[in-house]
């Protein structure tokens, strides 16, 4: 592979996530899905909202915008809608994707429109100082939980596929040549794709729910999930599933777009035989 | 298959940040950590190239070099 430090703003190394922080190996992952995908940067087009997930943008030596918090699909559909032919990645954080920008989420998901979401989720809020996340669940102690969350908790990936996504897979930072296979199957994917990947927070959501170090999260990762369709899965059920749970092609909408154009411009063209819909 | 041939573990010390992962998760034991966490590549000859340490790295800070190809036999 072409290496890691031409995908990357050097100048802006090292980054600004916590020793331990899981976000830095999705970005290490997604870089080398880039790779191994043949894209060229500038195909490709990052657009981020508001968290430490978001900054990933800032790292990535693509076309970028860092937007609105939970904005960023909102963003990417105008990109996308504009300029088709262009790469779409959105990283969110699960308060930016399921809470803040949760609309932007399940309508981007029903309109099936070519753009790769992965989400990033540490079941927490990193940069704000440690707020429970609509993924923290019951029983997480957060600083707006100090006597514990009674939340329950959203599953990204039974949401995503409810609400119409064609791709959807699951990994963790544990799992990194699963989490690179998913995102090089996600990025080639015509349709709306999202990969939910398990980050670790050590500092916010680790201090405080009995992890102290970093690779005891990590731990928990490879102990506490197995790949969707395995003995050990169907043996153990509350561990969480990984894998890939959506594979379907439906119609794309900027395709079915450019047929509207085509039937709007035919109507025009054809004059008394062609009149315009009322 | 041929065992690939490591040339060298460059660990950029200036960006990493010293989590630990790649030593706890290295299979062959190839890094030492100081008192300060400070991690150096102490057994090369014991890498087996599975990567793990490069991927999993959060800083993006080990990187593997390989020894070229060797050429064909005549």
């Amino acid at each position: 592979m072409k290496s890691i430090d031409s995908y990357l703003r050097t100048r802006f190394m090292p980054h600004i996530w916590c020793p331990g922080c899981g976000h830095g190996t999705v970005l290490n992952g997604l870089i080398r899905s880039v790779d191994a995908v043949g894209l060229n940067k500038n195909e490709l087009v990052m657009v981020s909202g508001i968290g430490c997930s978001a900054r990933i943008a800032g790292y990535l030596d693509f076309h970028t915008l860092h937007t609105l918090h939970g904005r960023a699909l909102a963003f990417a559909t105008g990109v996308k809608m504009s300029r088709p032919d262009l790469t779409i990645l959105v990283p969110m954080g699960d308060g930016d994707a399921l809470a803040i920008g949760g609309n932007h989420f399940i309508h981007a998901a029903r309109r099936n429109i070519d753009i790769t979401v992965i989400v990033l989720n540490n079941r927490i809020y990193g940069m704000t100082g440690g707020q429970f996340s609509p993924t923290s669940g019951c029983g997480i102690q957060a600083t707006t939980a100090p006597y514990s969350s009674i939340d329950q908790p959203f599953d990204a990936v039974q949401l995503a596929s409810a609400a119409g996504a064609t791709f959807v897979a699951r990994t963790t930072t544990y799992h990194v040549n699963e989490l690179e296979q998913l995102l090089t199957r996600a990025i080639r994917h015509h349709g709306f794709s999202v990969v939910e990947v398990l980050s670790q927070c050590p500092t916010h959501f680790g201090r405080r729910n009995g992890h102290q170090e970093t690779v005891e999260m990590l731990r928990h990762f490879k102990e506490g999930t197995a790949k969707v369709g395995s003995r050990q899965l169907a043996e153990q059920v509350d561990l969480i599933p990984r894998g890939v749970f959506v594979d379907e092609e439906r119609p794309e909408y900027c395709d079915q777009y450019a047929e509207v154009i085509q039937r709007a411009q035919a109507a025009r063209a054809g004059g008394a035989g062609g009149e315009e819909p009322q | 298959m041929a065992r690939t041939a490591i040339k060298d573990i460059v660990i950029n010390q200036e960006w990493c940040k010293r989590c630990g992962i790649c030593s706890t998760f290295c299979p062959k034991d190839v890094f030492e950590t100081d008192a300060e966490g400070t991690v150096t590549v102490a057994h090369p000859e014991a890498c087996i190239a599975c990567e793990l340490c490069e991927r999993m790295c959060p800083d993006l800070a080990i990187h593997l070099e390989y020894e070229p190809p060797a050429e064909a036999p005549a």
